[in-house]
């Protein structure tokens, strides 16, 4: 049952488009306490449902820019291969500390974030 | 889209977004978008909601590959993680509707503050 609550609360977010990952990962880490690539391997699967129907919607709405999506997925699966190896290679504990480290990062940026980059929640 | 970048620059700029995002999503399993969005709002100037899109199209086959590596590593609880999506899907969809009626700004002040509480947390 606490899985569906913080699915359904790491859902509502990330449907908001805040960002579901950062929040998701760490509320199944705090209160469920799996092992961190577990965890981190639960918001990978949670993500594609959510983004194909997500991207029905935006590719009928012609919201893709194809000519910059291209590139980036090219650079971006090496980028995939490269740190999912050096996830794999770490132990749990490190690997959850480099994840606290990004988490405060990412928490600080978005804290900072100017509003002007800001429109209707996106 | 029109900006003042260079055709060279631009695909440069799209790679190394690409490259930041990718691994950051098989690392941490999650903040691609985080990376992807900002990065092409602030260096290629797009729009926020078409960097939204965008960033969703970009993330879904590196998560398809980092899956695949979690997985032949034996690192899936998959029933762990159908529980999670099944809540996740139906919380996506009153977060859309949300979104219509909520003050997003504020909102997202809020789970900055909560991200920065949950990453102190994880280190203690």
């Amino acid at each position: 049952m606490i899985l569906l609550i913080i699915g359904l609360a790491a859902g509502i977010i990330s449907g908001m488009g805040i960002g579901g990952g950062t929040v998701l990962i760490p509320a199944l880490v705090i209160f469920f306490k799996p092992e961190q690539h577990i965890a981190q391997s639960v918001n990978l699967i949670f993500f594609i449902p959510t983004a194909v129907v997500a991207l029905i919607i935006h590719i009928r709405n012609k919201r893709i820019d194809f000519k910059t999506a291209i590139p980036a997925i090219i650079s971006g699966l090496a980028g995939a291969y490269l740190g999912s190896r050096l996830a794999i290679s770490l132990q749990g504990p490190v690997l959850k500390k480099w994840f606290a480290v990004f988490l405060f990062i990412l928490g600080c940026y978005e804290l900072l974030r100017k509003d002007s980059n800001i429109k209707r929640g996106f | 889209m029109e900006n003042k970048l260079s055709p060279a620059k631009r695909i440069a700029s799209c790679i190394a977004a690409g490259l930041a995002s990718g691994a950051a999503n098989g690392m941490f399993g999650s903040g691609g978008g985080m990376i992807a969005v900002p990065a092409m709002v602030l260096l290629l100037k797009m729009d926020e909601h078409k960097a939204h899109a965008t960033a969703i199209f970009i993330i879904l086959p590196l998560t398809l590959v980092s899956t695949w590596y979690y997985m032949s590593n034996n690192y899936v609880d998959w029933s762990l993680a159908l529980k999670v999506t099944l809540g996740g899907m139906i919380g996506g969809y009153i977060g859309a509707k949300l979104l219509e009626r909520c003050p997003a700004k504020l909102l997202r002040r809020i789970f900055a503050a909560v991200m920065i509480l949950a990453a102190v947390r994880m280190i203690l």
